[in-house]
């Protein structure tokens, strides 16, 4: 029977109560007294010269509070980057300022030049027409190859040139690669590009600064996904306010998916201005906004070379990756491409030797950031198709190359050759999973079928490993973190035993109202309506750093059960007291405190009561009150895992395809609410197959944003696909983190695109077309061309 | 959105009077000018509603005739246009709920995107658009991307289509807008078969006459298997290449043929 309560059951969303109903507080909801209106007067060029800004008409017209530029931003820092990365020469990366407003040039469309405040959103962008901007328009860098060039144009002129770094991993290891690949029996290469995305949260982004003068509090409410970080980046390193001055608070925020992580400009000049003009200041992004203005997501061209020997066992693998960074370095971009990405290229494989070279490189375009996997979806998408390319040349059942070169689950824990160890994993496991969900063996029934009926026919297999519960704040120092990555989480136990947490952890769409009281109702043996979540407000929750990288629950979960642990040993001695008798004979099961042995009991509700109402209390012995926190910084990554399989259907006459099923066998250890899990593991399909049929964020070479609405970015709709078959009965617990839980927010991401390329391929194959690849996004047009190229 | 005078008249006489204000615009569903005016591409003086023109508003049959007002929605020709079929059927495939509730035939037409559905149906059916002027035939009406026939404050009360023998409509959904990236529209008449195409040409909608002659001689899809379509003069994007486009053209008249 599943449980109706606690770990393991299929709780419903208690949040989706105000969500579904219109009853939810996001910060577009929030509205100050004598509250202004911010709107940014944006770059609409991709490079330029500013000669002047003349403000003074827009100034005078009638409800128009104030325009601002840069020079009202004279030494205020830039937005800070939060990771540095180190080159091959053991140099720092390159790192230019990045001006909350434009200084002198700008340098990507979107960029903000100016800033006009009024009475009403209106009016405040009749009055930015009337600001009068003269740019002498540059070059544009766009291809990231041709900003690497001999004498290309800079975006950034006190830079030494377009290469924020050059990174080699693992740079001992690149002779025996080279050597590895030389002697190898079958070398297998592929040249992919990783598209550009745009994130595209319901949400756009909406920061609202107030500013309180009779105490010189700032607050900030913002569509963050770590208010404590903005608060720790924007406080200070760019406006210089201690973090006892200024409260960030971040509500219900309508997903985030990476883009909401980073520190925007937008945030800090409303904070700033709202103190400026000791009044509230309001800023909610547009849709076509967002677009110019979000962190963009992925945009990377990879060459990728597999090496195996005559058993056909992988002995090397070689990359060369060139990452776009865009304009300016976004709060983690350094980090995507290099950390969450040359470290997970071992993939489920044994592959002893592997060298991975990543050029980041400034062009002339919006920012590039995590985006849902952030690095591990660009590393599982290129390893992914190489293996399914050797299979296809060694004529090797797909399935099965891979099967040979798994990691064995004897293995485990295994020290991959790009420096992290798995602790738990089972590859077979999910792989067998997947075979029974998807009848692989009457495939070729089915592709007779497709024959019959005109259409070609395709089966294609991923596997993926990503490294979740970022991070061990020791490790990601030594690799160039500016920050911790611990977690935090406080249990307020109230007198009659209802229980309030406040966790550092940020949930945007994740359902961490529901799951965490789950969590903490289990192990108390109390109802989960007992619980209530608090999360998104510095104010409120102890110093924590968010949600990103699925690290709530194996992170912010832990520190929960930690916190949650302290507690019960509290209550524990409280009702060691009650029952007279020694406090490790004490057991709680169900709400109720017995002794060991006897018959006697106390119950939770009475055991709180007495704490907070200690007239027989051991006072001598311990403080009054029910209330804990911990810190929790883990011990490593975690390593979710899965099969993920692909059946398509491509019209050859037109290049469509239709996905008529998608398998996931995924492995995420300890599973807490199964619906949610299922939930999430739907939204990251629907992201991954999304980048690998539709979306496509496409910059001309004048820098100009050809997909800059819905018009021509293509988001995925629910009849782009299929019926899911999902399934997480795969389980090897994570062995260091308490719950033995891995994540699952960005497998579905991660796992989907490689799969369905994959699967087109083959079915092209099948149908007397021998494509070797196509870049995503496989729109009907790329697939018909590449038709035609093999014709 | 820049601020605007509105006015809703109850006749068309009164809403041509009113479109003799400079910079006015006749306003029809509004699913193309209400989002460029709120981009600010577009900025009228004053928008004249054509929605509270019960005159015209509704579909009728008249013999061989299907009569469709110009303010009819593209809902209420998909419920009530089915005594043609393809077109009801071309309808109920445009946009969304949301725009087939709001958007018209006549809103579409005036507007001639060069994606959109309907003018397709209108010149492969040989329709006549009756104005509040006179009576346009459909190879004269369109006149190239979002250009027809129609002289300023002129205002489209309703399109009669011959209702033909056979017909169907095969629309091939660019991947983000889901307008046409293209769309072909083939009708078959006592006296011959029309071939419109949308989505294609940098021309806005065209007929194929190479496949009209050959599908009058014989109306099967392997009748166009010997022609060609040139990419000359097709439409370039993010989302096909005039070849893929040329492609298209064949492959959608030969499902229209076998669907019709």
């Amino acid at each position: 029977m599943p449980k109706d309560q606690g770990i393991g059951a299929s709780s419903k969303r208690r949040e989706d109560v105000r969500f579904l109903t219109g009853t939810g507080n996001y910060t577009d909801d929030i509205n100050l007294v004598n509250q202004t209106y911010a709107h940014f007067l944006r770059s609409d060029v991709a490079h330029g010269t500013i000669n002047s800004i003349d403000a003074s008409a827009a100034e005078a017209m009638e409800g128009v509070v104030k325009v601002f530029t840069a020079k009202d931003f004279e030494g205020v820092g830039g937005i800070p980057c939060g990771w540095q990365v180190t080159d091959r020469e053991g140099n720092p990366m390159q790192e230019p300022k990045h001006p909350i407003l434009a200084e002198g040039k700008v340098r990507h469309v979107g960029d903000p030049i100016a800033v006009v405040i009024a009475e009403s959103p209106e009016l405040a962008r009749d009055a930015a027409e009337a600001v009068e901007v003269d740019i002498t328009e540059l070059p544009a860098v766009i291809d990231m190859k041709a900003a690497c060039a001999e004498g290309a144009t800079k975006v950034h002129d006190d830079l030494t040139s377009n290469l924020c770094y050059d990174w080699g991993f693992v740079e001992e290891n690149r002779d025996a690669v080279d050597q590895a690949i030389k002697n190898a029996a079958h070398v297998t290469t592929l040249e992919l590009t990783n598209n550009r995305l745009v994130a595209n949260p319901m949400e756009p982004r909406v920061a609202v600064g107030d500013y309180n003068r009779a105490n010189d509090e700032h607050t900030l409410y913002t569509t963050s996904q770590n208010p404590h970080v903005i608060r720790l980046l924007m406080g200070a390193f760019v406006l210089g306010i201690p973090e006892h001055k200024l409260r960030v608070v971040a509500p219900d925020v309508g997903g985030g998916f990476g883009t909401k992580i980073f520190h925007y400009a937008e945030e800090a000049f409303v904070t700033f201005a709202a103190k400026a003009l000791n009044r509230p200041v309001k800023w909610t992004c547009s849709r076509s906004e967002a677009f110019i203005s979000d962190a963009h997501g992925r945009d990377h061209v990879t060459k990728i070379e597999l090496a195996l020997d005559a058993d056909n066992k992988f002995t090397a693998i070689r990359t060369e990756t060139y990452a776009n960074m865009g304009a300016y370095l976004s709060t983690f971009a350094p980090s995507v491409p290099t950390w969450l990405h040359g470290t997970l290229m071992a993939g489920n494989y044994t592959t002893p030797l592997i060298y991975v070279n990543v050029k980041a490189v400034f062009t002339n375009t919006v920012p590039v950031d995590a985006y849902r996997g952030a690095g591990r979806p660009e590393a599982t998408f290129q390893l992914e198709r190489v293996v399914d390319k050797a299979a296809r040349e060694l004529g090797m059942d797909p399935a099965e190359l891979r099967r040979l070169n798994f990691i064995k689950p004897d293995q485990f824990p295994y020290e991959t050759p790009v420096a992290v160890a798995y602790d738990t994993g089972n590859y077979d496991a999910t792989l067998d999973k997947a075979l029974e969900l998807t009848d692989y063996a009457g495939f070729d029934t089915r592709a007779a079928e497709s024959k019959a009926n005109g259409k070609m026919r395709g089966f294609g297999i991923a596997h993926y490993i990503e490294a979740c519960g970022i991070a061990p704040s020791n490790l990601v120092g030594q690799l160039g973190a500016r920050a911790g990555l611990y977690e935090s989480a406080t249990v307020r136990v109230n007198a009659t035993g209802s229980i309030a947490v406040m966790t550092g952890s940020h949930s945007h769409g994740q359902g961490h109202e529901t799951t965490f009281a789950q969590v903490v109702a289990d192990m108390i043996g109390i109802d989960e309506s007992q619980v209530d979540i608090v999360h998104g407000d510095t104010s409120k929750t102890p110093m924590g750093m968010g949600t990103y990288g699925s690290r709530s629950i194996a992170v912010g979960g832990s520190a929960m059960v930690r916190a949650a642990e302290k507690v019960i040993n509290k209550a524990k001695k409280i009702a060691a007291h009650l029952m007279e008798a020694a406090d490790a004979d004490i057991e709680l099961k169900d709400g109720q405190f017995s002794v060991a042995g006897t018959d006697k009991s106390v119950a939770w509700g009475d055991v709180c009561l007495a704490a907070y109402v200690p007239h027989n209390y051991p006072l001598e012995e311990i403080e009054p009150g029910l209330e804990e926190t911990a810190f929790y910084d883990p011990a490593n990554f975690t390593y979710p895992s899965g099969a993920y399989f692909c059946e398509v259907e491509v019209d050859p006459g037109t290049g469509k395809i239709d996905i008529l099923g998608f398998t996931a066998a995924d492995d995420f250890g300890n599973v807490i609410n199964p619906m949610i899990v299922e939930g999430q593991v739907h939204g990251g399909l629907a992201q991954g197959l999304g980048q690998a049929m539709l979306e496509n964020c496409v910059y001309d070479d004048n820098g100009q944003l050809l997909s800059g609405s819905y018009m021509d970015y293509a988001m995925p709709r629910a009849h782009d696909l299929p019926n899911f078959t999902v399934d997480h009965s795969c389980q090897t617990p994570c062995t260091h983190n308490p719950l033995g839980v891995k994540g699952c927010g960005e497998a579905g991401a991660i796992g989907s695109p490689p799969a369905l390329v994959n699967a087109v391929i083959d079915a092209l194959h099948r149908g007397g077309y021998p494509v070797e690849h196509i870049d995503m996004p496989l729109s009907p047009s790329r697939v018909w061309n590449a038709m035609q190229s093999v014709k | 959105m820049y601020n605007f005078d509105f006015e809703q008249p109850g006749s068309v006489e009164d809403a041509v009077a009113a479109l003799k204000e400079e910079d006015a615009l006749a306003l029809s569903g509004g699913q193309t000018l209400i989002p460029s005016m709120k981009q600010r591409l577009n900025a009228p003086s004053k928008l004249v509603s054509l929605t509270g023109i019960e005159a015209l508003k509704g579909v009728c049959q008249n013999g061989d005739t299907l009569s469709v007002g110009a303010a009819t929605t593209h809902a209420t020709v998909a419920a009530d246009g089915g005594a043609y079929a393809a077109l009801a059927a071309l309808a109920g495939g445009i946009g969304d709920p949301a725009v087939r509730n709001r958007g018209t035939l006549g809103g579409s037409l005036a507007n001639n995107d060069p994606a959109a559905c309907y003018p397709s149906a209108v010149l492969a059916s040989g329709a006549t658009v009756v104005t509040n002027a006179r009576e346009i035939a459909a190879d004269d009406f369109f006149d190239g991307m979002f250009a027809t026939a129609l002289d300023e404050g002129e205002i489209i009360t309703s399109v009669n289509f011959p209702i033909p023998e056979k017909a169907s409509y095969q629309k091939f959904e660019q991947p983000a807008s889901r307008f046409a990236l293209t769309g072909v529209f083939v009708a078959k008449y006592a006296d011959g078969v029309r071939v419109a195409v949308t989505g294609a040409s940098e021309e806005g909608v065209m007929r194929w006459a190479e496949a009209e002659a050959a599908l009058s001689a014989d109306f099967s899809p392997e009748a166009v298997d010997g022609l060609t379509v040139a990419a000359d003069g097709l439409i370039s994007d993010l989302h096909g290449t005039p070849e893929y486009r040329a492609n298209l053209i064949k492959v959608l008249t030969k499902r229209a043929v076998a669907a019709a």
